[in-house]
C-alpha cells in the first residue's frame, strides 16, 4: 500500500470510567482497575431497577469544559469534544498538527445519541409546556451532534459524519475515517466514539432484556468476561477519539506514529436483532477481511482486544469466531477483555479499545482481563489474566473486534510501525 | 407581581450568568446582548424564556428582538411586570 493511502494514527484521546484522559485510562488498564460502582443517581432506587451498577466516568465534563460547553452541549458530545482536544493536542505533540481544514474530516459515532437530552426535554415538555423546551434541544439530541460538535471545533470541511451501528459504533467511525483518507476524501480524519446512556430508560431497557449483570453487591466484580460466573454486561460511559492521517500527510510533517490502521473488516449476520450468529460465521469472515485487507497472515497477529462484553452467550462466539479464523495461530494472541474494566459503552467502546489496542502495541504490553476466576470451559484461547503480558518486539499487529445489535461485525487490523 | 429595575437587573444578570458563565458584575444596563456581552440567539431565546418564569410576565416571540440592551429588557419585564 502506497503512503499516501496508508493510515496512521497520530494522536490519542479519551475520557472513560478509568480516567479522564488517554493515559490515566491506559494506566488503570494495565494495572486491572475496575472502573464500575453503584450508580449514584436516586433513579435507581425510584423505578427499583433491577440494575444498580455501572461505569460512570472519572473525571465529570463540567471539571474541564466551561458553562457554556456543558449547557450547550449533550453529555455525549461533551465527552466527544474532551477527547478529541486531547486527540488533537497529542497529534501535535512532536510536530503542529497543521492540515488543509477542507482535507480536515471527523466521524465521531454514538450507539444511542443524546437519550439524557430527549428524554429531560420530553419531561419539561410534559411538566412546563412547550414554551420552556430549550431551543438546542434538537441539536443536542441527534445523533449526529458530537460529530457536528468536534467539526465545528476544529473547522472540519471534508465532511462530518456519523456510524450509528449499536456496540460496533466506534469502531466503525475509525473504518469510515480509514475509507475517507484512502479514498483521497481527507489528509487527517478526528474519528471515534461517545456515548452517554446512563439514564433510566436505556437501564430499564437493557434490564429487561437480562443483558446486563446484577452482581450489585459486588460492582468491581460484576464485568467478568469468559468467566462461569459472567451475567451480563455493565453499562459503561465515555469516549475515545484517535486523529488518523495519511502515512504520507503524518511523515512529511514529522508526527509521532502509535501505529497503523492497517485493515477493515465489516460483515453483518443477518441472522437477529440481538443474538449473535451462533457459529460466528460472519464474525470470522469479518476477520478474514480485515486481515487480507492489512496483507497479513494469522501468524503476524500478537494481540487482540475482544468484543466480550460479558454475557453467557456472546463472549464465547467470539472465541470460536476467532478459532475459525485464526486457526492454530489464534495460540500466539494474546487475549485482553479490556471490558472487565471500563464496563460496555456502547457507541464508545470500539473506539476506546481501539485506543487499547494502540497503546497495546506501542506499549509491548497486553492489558489483563480482571474478574476471570473460573474460566469457561469453552475458552480456547490464551486470555491474560491479573497481570498484563508482554508482547513480542519487531513488526507485531492486533485485532480490535467489536459487535453490535443488529449483527453488526467490525474488525480493525492494527501494526507498530 | 410588580418588579424593581434592581431586581429585574440582577435578575437577569443571574440568568446570563447561568446561562453563558458571564460574571453578574458585568451585566449593565447600557450594555448590548450581542456586541458587549456576546450572546447569540439561541442562548438569548433561553434566557427570555428563563426570565418569563423568574419574574412571571410574558415576552412574546415578536418583542424579543427589540430587546438589544439589557435596559431594553429590564424596561420591558419592568413594564409586564
Amino acid at each position: 500500500m502506497s503512503e499516501s493511502t496508508s493510515v496512521v494514527i497520530t494522536g490519542v484521546g479519551a475520557t472513560t470510567p478509568l480516567g479522564g484522559d488517554a493515559p490515566s485510562t491506559w494506566d488503570a488498564l494495565t494495572k486491572g482497575v475496575s472502573g464500575a460502582s453503584l450508580l449514584p443517581y436516586e433513579w435507581v432506587e425510584r423505578f427499583e431497577l433491577p440494575v444498580k451498577i455501572g461505569a460512570t466516568l472519572a473525571v465529570e465534563p463540567d471539571q474541564v469544559l466551561t458553562r457554556q460547553e456543558v449547557k450547550r452541549n449533550d453529555r455525549s458530545s461533551q465527552m466527544s469534544l474532551i477527547a478529541a482536544r486531547e486527540a488533537w493536542a497529542d497529534a501535535s505533540r512532536a510536530a503542529e498538527l497543521e492540515v488543509d481544514r477542507e482535507r480536515l474530516g471527523v466521524v465521531v459515532a454514538s450507539g444511542i445519541g443524546g437519550v439524557t437530552t430527549l428524554l429531560d426535554a420530553y419531561d419539561i415538555l410534559l411538566e412546563k409546556g412547550a414554551r420552556r423546551v430549550l431551543p438546542l434541544t434538537v441539536p443536542m439530541l441527534m445523533p449526529n451532534g458530537p460529530a457536528a460538535t468536534v467539526g465545528l471545533e476544529f473547522g472540519a470541511h471534508a465532511g462530518v459524519h456519523t456510524t450509528v451501528s449499536a456496540c460496533a459504533s466506534g469502531s466503525e467511525a475509525i473504518a469510515a475515517g480509514v475509507e475517507m483518507i484512502r479514498s483521497g476524501r481527507a489528509d487527517v480524519v478526528i474519528a471515534g466514539g461517545t456515548e452517554a446512556s446512563i439514564h433510566p430508560l436505556p437501564v430499564s431497557g437493557f434490564a429487561a432484556m437480562r443483558a446486563m449483570s446484577t452482581r450489585n453487591d459486588e460492582p468491581q466484580r460484576a464485568s467478568r468476561p469468559y468467566d462461569k460466573g459472567r451475567d451480563g454486561f455493565v453499562l459503561g460511559e465515555g469516549a475515545g477519539i484517535v486523529v488518523l492521517e495519511s502515512e504520507a500527510h503524518a511523515r512529511a510533517r514529522g508526527a509521532h506514529v502509535y501505529a497503523a490502521v492497517a485493515g477493515v473488516g465489516i460483515t453483518s449476520d443477518g441472522y437477529h436483532i440481538t443474538a449473535p450468529e451462533p457459529e460466528g460465521k460472519y464474525v470470522s469472515q469479518a476477520i478474514g477481511f480485515a486481515l487480507r485487507d492489512a496483507g497479513l497472515e494469522p501468524s503476524d497477529i500478537v494481540h487482540i482486544n475482544a468484543h466480550a462484553t460479558s454475557t453467557p452467550v456472546g463472549d464465547i462466539a467470539e472465541i470460536n469466531a476467532i478459532r475459525a479464523a485464526l486457526g492454530s495461530a489464534a495460540d500466539g494472541a494474546a487475549v485482553s477483555a479490556t471490558k472487565s474494566m471500563t464496563g460496555h459503552t456502547l457507541g464508545a467502546a470500539g473506539a476506546i479499545e481501539t485506543i487499547a489496542t494502540v497503546l497495546a502495541l506501542k506499549n509491548r504490553l497486553a492489558p489483563p482481563t480482571i474478574n476471570l476466576d473460573d474460566p469457561d470451559d469453552d475458552l480456547t484461547l490464551d486470555v491474560v489474566r491479573v497481570d498484563p503480558r508482554a508482547l513480542p518486539e519487531g513488526d507485531i499487529a492486533a485485532l480490535n473486534n467489536s459487535f453490535g445489535f443488529g449483527g453488526h461485525n467490525v474488525v480493525l487490523v492494527l501494526r507498530s510501525v | 407581581m410588580a418588579n424593581s429595575e434592581q431586581e429585574v437587573l440582577s435578575g437577569l444578570a443571574e440568568l446570563i450568568n447561568e446561562e453563558t458563565g458571564l460574571p453578574t458584575d458585568q451585566v449593565e444596563l447600557d450594555k448590548s446582548f450581542t456586541d458587549d456581552l456576546d450572546i447569540d440567539s439561541l442562548s438569548m431565546m433561553t434566557i427570555v424564556v428563563n426570565a418569563e418564569e423568574k419574574f412571571g410576565v410574558k415576552i412574546p416571540d415578536d418583542n424579543v428582538k427589540d430587546l438589544r440592551t439589557v435596559r431594553d429588557a429590564v424596561d420591558f419585564i419592568v413594564k409586564q411586570g
